[in-house]
């Protein structure tokens, strides 16, 4: 008892390291500083303002989209910048969307989260649904597929659905609350999985200004911890924190681990990943693969048909391994070539950014 | 079990331990099918094991590791005829296959030289080193004796040609008398708090001691036996570090930012894949220091080790990722065009692999681990009150020493200055003369007096 009395007195009187004046509340997870929760707040958004402001994210008078699942990390992005955009002039019209999976049980009540903020921040809010856009809603996918490889056309036909929804909306880019945790894992992920073409171009804040529509992530060096646990928690801002029930473990993934573990250890190893990853110099004579327009719908794609017009196909004509397996004709050497590979294509496969064994 | 190749016999012991562990084995396997031969030659039984999967026989697992090995000295020019040659033995595996390997590449040079008319080849030379820890690692001094002694039996037993080895105290980089330096030695690592800064400091440390020797010592080549897990391993480690600008450079066959060139010529070759052949060809090794990583480099060899059990091609998957990332102007041997050097060396030196307009012209190296620097940072540097030697050596060290190595008040700083071995303070200190116009540029906005020896 007196021990615990003795502690919280120690903790009671130390002052936040930035003010010096208030009690400090938190230790702020990406620098260790003791801290008060209004500077930590002030803090928190003046470092996304800077970078905002740095990398020239956006220009005056431009319409940005959102991208809104519901989730901790979209719905503070969207409190962020409404907040920025007033505060700072930036002179955004910003817009929310989010893309309906027609996962029952998980994104129907996600998207109830994000229907919410729509009012609370009142950002107009549009919601682009597999249904309409393929077809097919992810259930029913499940339904044919199975639970593997369905985070493969999930993701896939995510991250087409942001551009049709985007263009719908007629904005000028997107934004998306990927954070300093997400980017630095993929780095990883990209050197354990030999994707040269990718490392070179994961780190980049905004991605895609060669095409219709840019995406950039305003969250690039912000911590996941500093999201999680101390704003959505402190704020109490509303979002919606359930994992999905076709990948339960999508943030379990061992690369996930490794990072939370380096993370312990050492808190800039996050910020100094994504340094890595911004200082490496790629050779010119490295192979990347170019980029032309699917056949088909007109999508950005390496390939004759975009990946999500090959997933597409397959499933309406029931083919549903089609530009999953890379082979069609399945004789009996192919599939033990398969077997060997089993273990890099499992990587492929998740979209999620897990390294699932 | 017929021995083909002239190589494998030489061990002499490999051959009856061997077919008596692989007895059981061996029958149940040619029970089932005429299949089960080796892959390669398809004459042998496959060695379990041996190679990918234990696909190969012990003779064509062994070629093709020495083939890798001498692929990757003869394209780069790592050992040339005029060469001399230290080799880095630390008495593990890795190193006691580099031994083994150039030894042998050796003994064919002498045969050539012995049957060639006219003798124009030189047979390059061999010499052994050992760097002794025991100053880090505390050891009984019986261990390390009967370590010793081990190793020089080893090394003994390599011969013709004849191979000196030398034990050097990893303080010997320091400058001051036997006693003195043990101690300054430890004091300059216990002032480092950060365990995986510590382990860092003590890599240059042992880098710094090998080059003097070598550079004293008339060799003009330094061999280690870093292999595919061990780069695959410092990939990630140098990418969670910061040190993506740098990493290019300590990961290819050759390094000559060195004073003496820095060689690795098992970077094709896969830990498991040399204990393999260790163990199977009966090379003594000697297990002394058992020393197992502390921090992030710990945490990051036991990642890569998960990885590569689940899937065995990981390991040469993150090398060759990083392979790709362009390398730095000194990652090749230098032309010979010395005149001394005879026109037959001269010619010996066939690259295939160099792309000389691809590499990065480095201009800044670290103070401190002697990583090329990168633009960002050298501006990012912070400001001083006034301009002491401590100050300017921190100042061109990247940013992963200033974190890890240093510490973070002023006054340890001019200690733990004090400390630094001498061919340290010297290197960096010439390699400032050498560009300091172009470091001062980039950092005069935060010098605040103008001279540099008002220390």
């Amino acid at each position: 008892m007196e021990v615990a009395e003795s502690k919280s007195k120690k903790a009671g009187g130390r002052l936040c390291s930035t003010c010096n004046q208030r009690k400090a509340a938190l230790k702020r997870p990406k620098t260790l500083e003791q801290i008060c929760r209004e500077c930590f707040y002030e803090v928190f958004e003046e470092e996304i303002h800077q970078v905002i402001v740095g990398n020239q994210l956006f220009k005056a008078g431009e319409r940005i989209a959102i991208g809104a699942s519901g989730g901790k990390d979209s719905t503070v992005l969207a409190f962020v910048l409404s907040e920025l955009n007033r505060r700072h002039n930036y002179g955004l019209d910003l817009f929310l969307l989010s893309i309906d999976e027609g996962i029952s049980g998980y994104r129907d009540d996600s998207l109830q989260t994000v229907k919410r903020n729509e009012i609370q921040y009142g950002l107009p809010l549009k919601i682009v649904s597999y249904k309409d856009l393929y077809g097919w809603t992810m259930d029913e996918i499940v339904k044919v597929i199975g639970l593997k490889n369905n985070c493969t056309f999930c993701g896939v036909f995510r991250r087409q659905a942001l551009d049709r929804g985007a263009s719908l909306l007629k904005v000028d880019k997107i934004a998306t609350g990927h954070n300093a945790d997400d980017i630095a894992e993929t780095v990883l992920l990209n050197i354990l999985r030999g994707d040269i073409a990718r490392l070179s171009r994961c780190t980049l804040i905004t991605t895609g200004e060669d095409g219709p529509i840019p995406r950039c992530k305003p969250f690039k060096y912000t911590y996941e911890k500093e999201i999680m646990f101390t704003y959505a928690y402190f704020k109490r801002l509303d979002y919606f924190s359930t994992e999905c029930i076709y990948s339960p473990n999508a943030y379990r993934g061992f690369a996930r681990e490794f990072i939370k573990d380096l993370e312990r250890l050492r808190p800039r190893a996050i910020l100094d990943i994504i340094k890595s990853g911004e200082n490496f110099r790629i050779s010119t004579s490295t192979k990347m693969p170019e980029q032309g327009t699917c056949e088909r719908c007109g999508y950005i794609s390496s390939q004759k048909w975009c990946k999500a017009c090959v997933l597409l196909e397959g499933l309406n004509r029931g083919l549903p391994k089609m530009g999953i397996v890379r082979s069609r004709g399945q004789n009996n050497e192919r599939t033990k070539d398969m077997k060997q590979n089993k273990g890099t294509k499992n990587i492929e496969s998740k979209q999620c950014g897990t390294l699932d064994f | 079990m017929a021995c083909n190749s002239a190589t494998g016999c030489q061990s002499g012991c490999y051959k009856n331990e061997f077919e008596q562990d692989l007895k059981p084995a061996t029958e149940t396997i040619s029970n089932s099918n005429e299949q089960n031969l080796c892959v390669k030659c398809k004459a042998n039984e496959p060695t379990a094991g041996a190679g990918e999967d234990g696909k190969h026989c012990l003779d064509c697992f062994r070629s093709n590791l020495f083939g890798k090995f001498r692929l990757a000295v003869a394209s780069n020019a790592l050992i040339t005829p005029a060469d001399n040659v230290l080799v880095a033995f630390s008495g593990g595996p890795c190193s006691r296959v580099a031994l083994q390997f150039v030894h042998e590449l050796q003994q064919r040079a002498q045969k050539n030289f012995d049957a060639s008319k006219d003798r124009s080849l030189p047979v390059f030379g061999v010499g052994v080193v050992f760097v002794d820890e025991t100053a880090y690692y505390p050891v009984p001094s019986s261990e390390i004796d009967n370590a010793i002694q081990e190793i020089k039996l080893i090394v003994s037993n390599l011969s013709p040609p004849t191979k000196e080895l030398h034990v050097i105290p990893i303080e010997s980089i320091f400058c001051s008398n036997q006693c003195d330096r043990r101690e300054r030695f430890k004091k300059l690592v216990d002032s480092v708090s950060d365990a995986t800064g510590k382990e860092d400091l003590l890599l240059q440390l042992r880098m710094l001691s090998l080059q003097k020797f070598a550079s004293e010592n008339g060799f003009n080549r330094l061999l280690l036996g870093l292999c595919t897990s061990r780069i695959a391993c410092h990939v990630i480690t140098a990418t969670v570090k910061g040190q993506g600008y740098s990493l290019p450079a300590d990961i290819q066959y050759a390094d000559a930012r060195w004073e003496i060139p820095v060689v690795l010529p098992l970077r094709d070759c896969l830990a498991q894949e040399l204990n393999m052949l260790c163990q199977l060809d009966c090379l003594k090794t000697v297990e002394l220091l058992n020393q197992t990583h502390s921090g992030i480099n710990g945490l990051v060899s036991s990642f890569v080790k998960i990885l590569q059990e689940e899937n065995p091609s990981r390991e040469s998957t993150i090398m060759r990722t990083a392979g790709k990332l362009t390398p730095f102007h000194f990652n090749k041997i230098p032309e010979l065009n010395d005149s001394s050097v005879p026109l037959a060396s001269q010619r010996r030196q066939k690259r295939f692999n160099l792309k000389p307009n691809e590499s990065i012209s480095s201009e800044s190296f670290c103070s401190l681990c002697y990583s090329p620097l990168n633009q960002s940072d050298l501006t990012s540097l912070s400001s001083h009150d006034n301009c002491k030697n401590s100050d300017i050596f921190v100042a061109a060290c990247c940013s992963s020493c200033r974190f890890q190595i240093f510490p973070n008040d002023p006054s340890s700083m001019e200690k733990f200055y004090s400390l630094l071995p001498e061919p340290l303070v010297a290197r960096a200190k010439h390699v400032r003369n050498g560009d300091s116009s172009l470091l001062r540029e980039q950092i005069q906005d935060f010098l605040l007096s103008d001279s540099e020896d008002d220390a």
